[in-house]
């Protein structure tokens, strides 16, 4: 067993684990931080993309050992309160979720994705994106979401001059 | 810690669509009722005995008037302001939630906000033998619907009693009662309260017309989407209870491999609770990790059984077939005319073989379940389509009462037809009982691809003829293992012999979205469009030619007319493509263009196209997803899905092993929805897949010549030589 310290979300958190121990499995067992997903464990299909230091990265292929010196970030993260994130949003006014449990790794790329780059093409949203499976095949939804939710952060930074 | 006792030998499972009903169904009681909901006015829906005959699943299923007055659903509109609505349903993530809600909101004239709906709970939910089939549009919405108006309609009554006045001139809006002559008004909390009225509903309410509908008919997003967005939502797989502990079940190494010994000491040692019963060996342990460590230290022997692998597969289940009743019920066999006489006198006649693959769902959610006892009584929470068949499987393991058996679906994510069967709900509840504590199981992806179960693989032989003038006058169909959802022809033609022939397959197989459909449309439209090449006619022209029913010619119409057919001229590489079809109550036609790159082999579709009528569109955004999702999800069965096994071993199930859709294979998808507003609504989720596969052949072969027979089509890209 292992002492391991994590800044999730802003708060600093720490668990006791096997060393080995995966940040997904840290997240939904010790934290019950369920919001983050299994699909595969082989980071292949994003369901349990969270924010590494800003960076969308797959959690269950994340020793959560190795992390401990960077800012976590998960799908409970970016709203405030009842205040949701531009994306979040996004994805609720074009409807670009069925079943939803790709949802949340789906959101935290889309985030990484436009923290970097504030009006991405469409190739490049299809190209970043493309780690993460919808099998309910919402992906052109969810392209709209992400154009909407560029959109709608450019007009919030006029206004504050700041992006989260 | 170890436990062994005897539990029956795995049961044999039925394949495709699942039907069984319970045996007992027993008397509601009002005054429980009340109990439970608290004051109010509830409505019982009373099932319709033709409403249970499932299309997909065994219209022998049911016996004809044995079990009257089984309730379908009901309704209860509380003094507390909210309508909260029963029913046996699950969300699987084609948000019915959402269209069923608004059915209720329509009828009762009452905010959707207000309303809850409880679905798949066995224990307050009425009976129902499960989601799939696409039935619940065209069967729970009108029940629910039903069960709205009446309550709406007692609602009225109630307040024409309170004002002593006459019920013509009061009408039900926004959750009030309104009197237009007097212009008072009552909300339906104040009339129900102190009330304990119920009311059964088997006539036939005279419902609200598709042309009048407000709520209904409306693009509504998925309600409650905000709990989704944010993470807090818990899925099956998310559920947590004090004291619970993490499961993990002994795998064989091959299918119908058999244990010989086994030495389960040192995961003893490692403190994870040992189970050992019949052919089932497992592990509850405090952590994830610690399960899977301790299932890693089990030392099994197994002895493994020949088994026929993939690259045999179709030759194997043409040679076992048996006599015997298609269990999905579709029929086995139908003929009409002399299809060896007129296939003997037609010049043109034309033979042809074709497959399909076993594919895998990937419900991106792989199942899971969480079980409790509580002394002899028995929770679960797990992601079914058939909670309550579920519950009869449970019940028939642990050999207890079903009525000791609670199961509970959370909204699940995703199933496809893929999440029919309970054994994660049975793994959990073993262990949890030698554990003596609650036990969560969930399954690996790499346990989801190989011990689920799969879409059939099947063989489909096909010999049409046709006069010169395009005029089909025989036709013959043999499908071997893949199902016979879709078998038969809507085409118009004197002489047919159709046949199914059921066939041992050595991979568990079962229900799938657009199960049989798939396959049995692939295999008619493509051969629809040999024969409409080798009369050199146009394949839009030939289908026509041969089609009078008149919702099939509308679709294939409104996607000939938005694609452009007939319009543009193919450039090199490029071809178009069609296919269509009837199903599960609902018409669809798709065309697709293809750009082919003859040196590389890369196919790429570039545009879909697709016309879908389902009667009277409940939720137009909802249904385009549903569209929109058919395609997406069946490029993938079309073009590169298929599971490989040999000797017992599945080749390739791993995310990284078996390819689905991604966004770089997403084309322009482009939908025509037919608004059928004098027709009854019917499901979407499986019928808009059909046209894909065969609309992308065609188009293949349009592009290259390169008649492709086979799903996948391309797995590897196109060879052309």
């Amino acid at each position: 067993m292992a002492t391991i310290n994590l800044a999730i979300n802003g708060r600093p958190r720490t668990v006791e684990a096997d060393p080995q121990i995966s940040l997904l499995t840290v997240l939904r067992e010790n934290l019950d931080l369920i919001g983050t997903k299994y699909g595969c464990g082989e980071g292949q299909c994003g369901a349990c993309t969270v924010l590494i230091d800003g960076r969308a990265q797959r959690s269950c292929i994340t020793r959560a050992e190795t992390v401990g010196q960077k800012q976590i970030t998960t799908i409970e993260g970016p709203a405030h309160g009842e205040r949701l994130h531009p994306v979040q949003e996004a994805f609720l006014e074009e409807d670009a979720l069925q079943c939803g449990y790709c949802t949340p790794g789906m959101i935290m790329s889309v985030v990484a994705l436009l923290n970097r780059n504030h009006h991405p093409t469409q190739s490049e949203i299809i190209d970043s994106l493309n780690g993460n499976i919808c099998r309910c095949g919402a992906y052109s939804r969810i392209i709209s979401a992400v154009q909407k939710a560029a959109t709608s952060l450019a007009k919030s930074e006029i206004g504050t001059g700041a992006r989260q | 810690m170890s436990e062994t006792t005897s539990i029956p030998a795995p049961w044999e499972l039925e394949r495709y669509e699942l039907t069984s009903a319970p045996v007992y169904h027993f008397d509601f009681d009002r005054r429980e009722f009340f109990k439970v909901l608290g004051a109010g006015v509830l409505l019982v829906s009373i099932l319709n005995q033709t409403a249970w005959t499932q299309e997909s699943g065994s219209a022998r299923g049911r016996i004809e008037g044995s079990l009257p007055g089984e309730i379908g659903a009901w309704l209860h509109i509380g003094e507390n302001g909210k309508v909260t609505v029963y029913t046996g349903k699950v969300e699987v993530g084609q948000n019915i939630r959402t269209s069923l809600s608004q059915g209720i909101a329509e009828e009762l004239r009452f905010p959707i906000e207000r309303i809850e709906l409880v679905m798949g709970d066995t224990q307050l939910t009425p009976f129902d033998m499960g989601t799939f089939g696409s039935r619940t549009t065209p069967t729970m919405n009108l029940q629910l619907r039903r069960a709205a108006a009446a309550a709406r309609d007692l609602l009225i009554d109630l307040a024409a009693a309170q004002w002593k006045t006459d019920r013509q001139h009061l009408v039900a809006t926004d959750g009030k009662i309104m009197d237009q002559k007097s212009k008072r008004s009552v909300e339906y909390e104040a009339l129900v309260k102190e009330q304990q009225l119920a009311k059964s509903i088997p006539v036939q309410d005279p419902l609200i017309p598709a042309a009048n509908w407000t709520v209904m008919g409306q693009p509504l997003p998925k309600l409650a989407g905000v709990a989704f967005v944010t993470g807090k939502h818990r899925y099956p797989s998310d559920q947590k209870v004090p004291d619970m502990w993490y499961g993990k079940v002994l795998r064989p190494p091959s299918f119908g491999a058999t244990l010989l010994s086994v030495d389960t000491a040192k995961a003893e040692q490692m403190g994870a609770t040992v189970v050992r019963d019949g052919n089932f060996i497992g592990v509850a342990a405090r952590s994830s990790g610690l399960a899977a460590a301790a299932i890693a230290a089990i030392q099994a022997d197994w002895k493994s059984e020949a088994q026929p692998s993939s690259k045999e597969i179709f030759e194997y289940l043409k040679k076992n077939t048996y006599e015997g009743t298609d269990p999905s019920g579709g029929g086995d066999r139908y003929d009409t005319g002399n299809v060896d006489e007129a296939l003997a006198s037609t010049k043109l006649r034309l033979e042809q073989t074709y497959k399909v693959s076993y594919i895998a769902h990937v419900p991106l959610e792989p199942r899971a379940a969480l079980a409790k006892w509580d002394g002899d009584n028995l929770t679960v929470w797990t992601g079914s389509q058939r909670p309550f068949g579920v519950r009869g499987e449970l019940a028939e393991a642990f050999r207890i009462p079903e009525d000791r058996v609670r199961v509970l679906m959370p909204d699940t994510g995703s199933a496809y037809g893929g999440k029919h069967t309970g054994e994660t709900a049975i793994e959990a509840a073993r262990l949890a009982r030698t554990a003596k504590r609650p036990v969560k199981v969930v399954w690996t992806r790499e346990e989801e691809f190989t011990w689920a179960y799969f879409r059939p693989a099947g063989v489909i032989d096909v010999v049409g003829s046709v006069r010169d003038d395009g005029s089909i006058t025989a036709w013959e169909f043999h499908n071997y293992n893949s199902g016979s959802a879709g078998i038969r022809t809507y085409y118009e033609i004197a002489n047919q012999r159709i046949v199914f022939h059921p066939a041992r397959s050595p991979l568990r197989q079962g229900s799938y979205r657009a199960l049989a459909a798939t396959a049995n449309h692939f295999a008619r439209e493509s051969h629809m469009d040999e024969l409409a090449n080798a009369l050199k006619m146009d394949p839009l022209e030939f289908r026509m030619k041969n089609l009078k029913n008149e919702r099939l010619r509308a679709v294939f119409q409104a996607a000939a007319d938005k694609f452009g057919w007939g319009k543009r001229k193919a450039a090199p590489g490029q071809g178009f493509g069609m296919g269509g079809g009837y199903e599960k109550l609902g018409n669809i036609a798709t065309f697709a263009e293809v750009k082919v790159d003859r040196k590389s082999g890369a196919v790429k579709v570039l545009r879909i196209v697709s016309a879908f009528e389902c009667g009277a569109v409940v939720n137009p955004g909802n249904l385009r997803n549903q569209v929109e999702g058919s395609n997406v999800q069946g490029m993938g069965g079309a073009l590169f899905e298929a599971i490989e096994f040999q000797k017992g071993k599945i080749l390739n199930g791993r995310m990284s092993q078996y390819r689905v859709p991604r966004f770089t294979d997403l084309p322009l998808i482009e939908t025509v929805l037919l608004d059928r507003k004098d027709l009854p609504s019917a499901g979407a989720g499986e019928c808009p897949m059909i046209g894909l596969a065969p609309a992308i052949a065609n188009a293949i072969f349009h592009a290259t010549g390169v008649r492709l027979r086979s799903l996948p089509l391309v797995p590897d890209g196109l060879k052309i030589t």
